[in-house]
């Protein structure tokens, strides 16, 4: 319970060090934001999230319902293909599709020489656009929807459904009154995730141009140079990720989801032949296509005729070795906070959870800066403290890995916290109930009921953090201590250095990297489906 | 409390005897593919260790600044005379004082009061295509705000610094209204909404989106030495013309270094700045990266010789950092997106 509250308000810190800079510090330049720029951030940050969530959920929710309900050829396939896109950080995306799409790139040139119609070519010209930051963000983010709602799908109780057949409900009246309905616990956190990671990415509007919070926040905040205008830009963005989760909560209100979990799915699939088939696997191939496959082969083009690259060992190892440290560490706190709110349901407990949660919300470099002051204060403290005793003043916390780590844990928690809460609201309190009935401690239902039936869960929650730390690239770049860099850092450098081409085999190294727990993970989820 | 200082403490002095070697420790906003050869160039001839963070300059500036006196950062590297200034203003300088870099990097190039001195230069000229665009018809940055421009033009976002050096010299030149008016006009002549980086703007141009662009040389130069046969139709494509040459001249800018106000290895960081300006490593960075030399007389690329000689503008950098916070404003009044 203490460490709970202690790791907590940890992770809460940059968070109020925002809110303080907001409260006790005046902005020289809001009223110049106001009369320019203000409205057009709130307008273009809320046109793209709302883009993005429709996007999510019209990929997403679709392929898991096609994939869990139907058996049709190249389903199993198809099933964790679907998962591939998540390897892709949006900038990457972004910059591939840039190359391929610009007005003086290969696509549109070729249209140009076969004189093809006007109409098909402007919205591909459009690429750098709300429009199109919206399609890069959706292909990349619709596994989280993609990947809940399935869970969801395939813990369903199979006679909930039975139940509506026998009522005389056809198969697409079971599945907007019963399955959409017990699923949308799910299918809400996904699309969540995703607006979240929307609201917090800069890579992707940076390069596209569309003037959102983040890119607002950062140009206050540097070149403005007015630190109590971007903390209230950034309050601003918190208020509207605050007010999205408050809307959550309130559509779910009381309403628990539980559901029996001794009766399998698969019985009740059905076998799709002919064109529906055809339909079938074109729908679930599309979104696998636009957000992997064609990019891929792209990147890998590039790599194999025109970059000039270095050698990426190193840089792989570094890359795999933090995130697979960070994504323990941040997993590790999240249970701790998931179990101390099963096992004390205080209101305040769970706002506090709620706070933390806000911190996915907060651009990587937000979070970054937000640790950043208050240890690089520390760390002045202590240099100061110890020059009495004759040590030259050093950094002793900042410029750390532990630091960096810990700015993930601060980004990513809400990631793995939405995880364990909704694996945890699967598994019925009466389950637990029986357990100390029969006799056991706390810690033995923990180990003989929990370890198992969250194993699924968890898993997910680590392969999640591990995929979107190795893709994170703000808090990295800002953050790192001497020569020590990752792949996402060497595309940086090289894209930002508009050498979008030689970026390529550290882009097809992060994608190849961030594959192999994809692939892992969809194994392991589906053991813990067929225990 | 005490016995864990006495701990600290104990433990500190183990650690600062294990550094033995000299060493310099480096903040880059120049990327480390660019910079990495020369610093081990650096330290083979002289046995001094680098130490090297690459990343972002107002991150890597911002850093310094929470970290303070803790700070382990020697030299601040950076592009752009606006964000060298930005760190003078943030505070985390002392001045350079080195007779060396005095005598060989022109003053206009240095800051007045020693907080920074450039290291490499560019220019930012006119682009335009050379089958639509008779050279004759370009005269100035100014000019391209002109009715004859309409939808003709195309540049990068107000979000970069470059654009916010360029507009800065302007209000130092003809003042800010004159600025805020010429800016007002030449957004309506763009042909698109601002994205993408200088190298794109070249494309579009030569793609035919557009007519003229203003870019850095070195993308140009770039374009020039790819391996890919489109880059090398977009040179081809394209004429440089430098503007302002009846006037004050094309604008300029730098990278440069500024010496950390709580650098711990002093001798060291100068000794890798006057290194820096040697002849040596200015040849490597106009082989490399297509720069112009800071230093008056080292050679330059013949990719960058063939564009040709011009008159740079005679300002004084320092005037680009001190006028861009109103050049950002400017811009957004403008609606330069």
């Amino acid at each position: 319970m203490i460490t709970a509250i202690g790791a907590a308000l940890c992770v809460a810190l940059p968070v109020l060090v925002v809110l303080g800079f907001m409260l006790f510090s005046t902005s020289e330049s809001w009223s110049h934001l106001v009369e320019t720029v203000l409205w057009r951030y709130i307008l273009h940050s809320v046109l793209l999230s709302v883009t993005v969530a429709i996007g999510v959920m019209m990929i997403g929710v679709p392929a898991a319902w096609l994939i869990s309900f139907y058996a049709f050829p190249g389903r199993r396939l198809l099933s964790w293909l679907l998962l591939l896109p998540m390897a892709y950080p949006a900038y990457i995306l972004a910059y591939t599709y840039t190359g391929l799409l610009d007005y003086s790139g290969p696509v549109l040139t070729w249209m140009r020489n076969i004189d093809a119609p006007t109409w098909v070519m402007w919205p591909l010209l459009e690429i750098r656009s709300i429009p199109g930051a919206a399609v890069m963000l959706s292909l990349v983010l619709y596994p989280y929807v993609y990947l809940l709602a399935r869970a969801a799908f395939l813990e369903q109780a199979a006679n909930v459904m039975e139940a509506g057949y026998s009522l005389g409900q056809t198969r697409s009246q079971v599945f907007l009154r019963v399955v959409i309905p017990m699923a949308r616990p799910a299918i809400v956190a996904g699309t969540l995730l995703a607006v979240m990671e929307t609201l917090a990415d800069y890579g992707t509007v940076e390069f596209f141009g569309v003037q959102t919070f983040t890119t607002g926040i950062v140009r206050t905040f540097y070149g403005l140079r007015d630190t109590a205008g971007a903390a209230q830009l950034a309050s601003i963005l918190l208020g509207f990720v605050a007010l999205l989760v408050i809307l959550e909560r309130l559509s779910r209100r009381k309403i628990q989801y539980y559901s029996d979990q001794n009766r399998r799915l698969s019985r009740l699939a059905v076998t799709l032949t002919g064109w529906r088939a055809i339909f079938a696997m074109v729908l679930c191939a599309a979104p696998m296509m636009l957000g992997f496959a064609l990019p891929t082969a792209v990147l890998g083009y590039w790599t194999l005729f025109y970059a000039e690259g270095g050698a990426l060992w190193s840089l792989t190892l570094n890359s795999f070795v933090l995130a697979g440290i960070a994504s323990l560490v941040v997993v590790g706190v999240a249970l701790v906070i998931a179990y101390a709110n099963r096992l004390y349901p205080a209101p305040w407990l769970s706002n506090v959870t709620t706070v933390i949660g806000l911190g996915y919300a907060l651009p990587g470099v937000v979070v970054a800066i937000g640790v950043l002051i208050p240890f690089g204060a520390l760390d002045q403290w202590l240099s100061r403290g110890l020059m009495a005793f004759g040590v030259e003043p050093r950094l002793w916390i900042s410029g750390s890995i532990g630091l960096l780590i810990f700015a993930y844990t601060v980004r990513f928690l809400a990631v793995a916290n939405g995880n364990l809460v909704s694996g945890l609201s699967r598994i019925r309190p009466s389950l637990d109930h029986s357990g100390r009935l029969l006799g056991r401690t706390q810690s033995q239902v923990l180990r003989q009921i929990h370890v198992p039936l969250m194993r699924g869960s968890v898993l997910t929650a680590i392969l999640i953090c591990f995929v979107d730390v190795l893709k994170e690239l703000p808090a990295t770049l800002i953050l790192r201590p001497f020569d020590f860099n990752t792949l996402a850092v060497r595309v940086y450098d090289l894209a930002g250095d508009e050498r979008l081409i030689d970026a390529a085999p550290a882009s097809l190294m992060i994608i190849a990297v961030g594959l192999l727990p994809v692939i892992l993970l969809n194994r392991s989820v589906h053991a813990a489906n067929h225990d | 409390m005490m016995r864990f200082k006495l701990v600290t403490v104990a433990l500190a002095g183990l650690l600062s005897q294990a550094v033995i070697a000299s060493e310099v420790n480096v903040y880059s906003a120049r990327q480390e593919s660019l910079i990495k050869p020369l610093l081990d160039q650096f330290t083979s001839e002289t046995g001094v260790v680098v130490n090297l963070i690459a990343g972002n300059g107002n991150e890597l500036l911002k850093r310094m600044q929470t970290e303070g006196i803790a700070s382990p950062a020697d030299v601040f590297i950076t592009v752009d005379a606006g964000n060298l200034h930005a760190a003078k203003e943030a505070g985390v300088y002392q001045p350079i004082q080195s007779a060396l870099l005095e005598q060989r990097i022109p003053t206009k190039l240095r800051d007045l009061d020693g907080a920074w001195v450039g290291l490499t230069q560019r220019a930012r000229p006119i682009f335009y295509a050379k089958d639509r665009v008779d050279p004759a018809t370009l005269s100035t940055y100014e000019a391209l705000a002109d009715e004859a421009w309409k939808g003709r033009v195309c540049i990068r976002s107000s979000g970069n610094i470059y654009n916010q050096s360029l507009v800065a010299s302007m209000i130092e030149h003809t003042g800010a209204e004159a600025t805020r008016q010429w800016a007002t006009a030449f957004v309506k002549n763009f042909a698109r909404k601002p994205a993408g980086g200088d190298t794109d703007q070249l494309r579009a141009v030569a793609a035919g989106q557009c007519d003229v662009a203003i870019s850095n040389t070195y993308y140009y130069g770039r374009l020039a030495d790819s391996a890919k046969p489109e880059d090398r139709k977009v040179y081809d494509a394209l004429g440089v013309f430098w503007p302002n040459q009846a006037d004050r001249g094309v604008h300029i800018n730098v990278s440069g270094a500024v010496l950390a106000k709580h650098a711990k290895n002093i001798a060291e960081a100068l000794q890798l700045m006057e290194f820096m300006a040697s002849d040596q490593a200015q040849a490597h960075y106009a082989r490399i990266n297509h720069e112009y030399p800071v230093v008056p007389g080292a050679p330059i690329s013949d990719t960058i010789a063939a564009f040709g000689p011009f008159k740079a503008d005679d300002l004084n950098l320092t005037a680009l950092g001190v006028n861009n916070r109103r050049a950002v404003q400017l811009m957004d009044q403008a609606g330069w997106q």
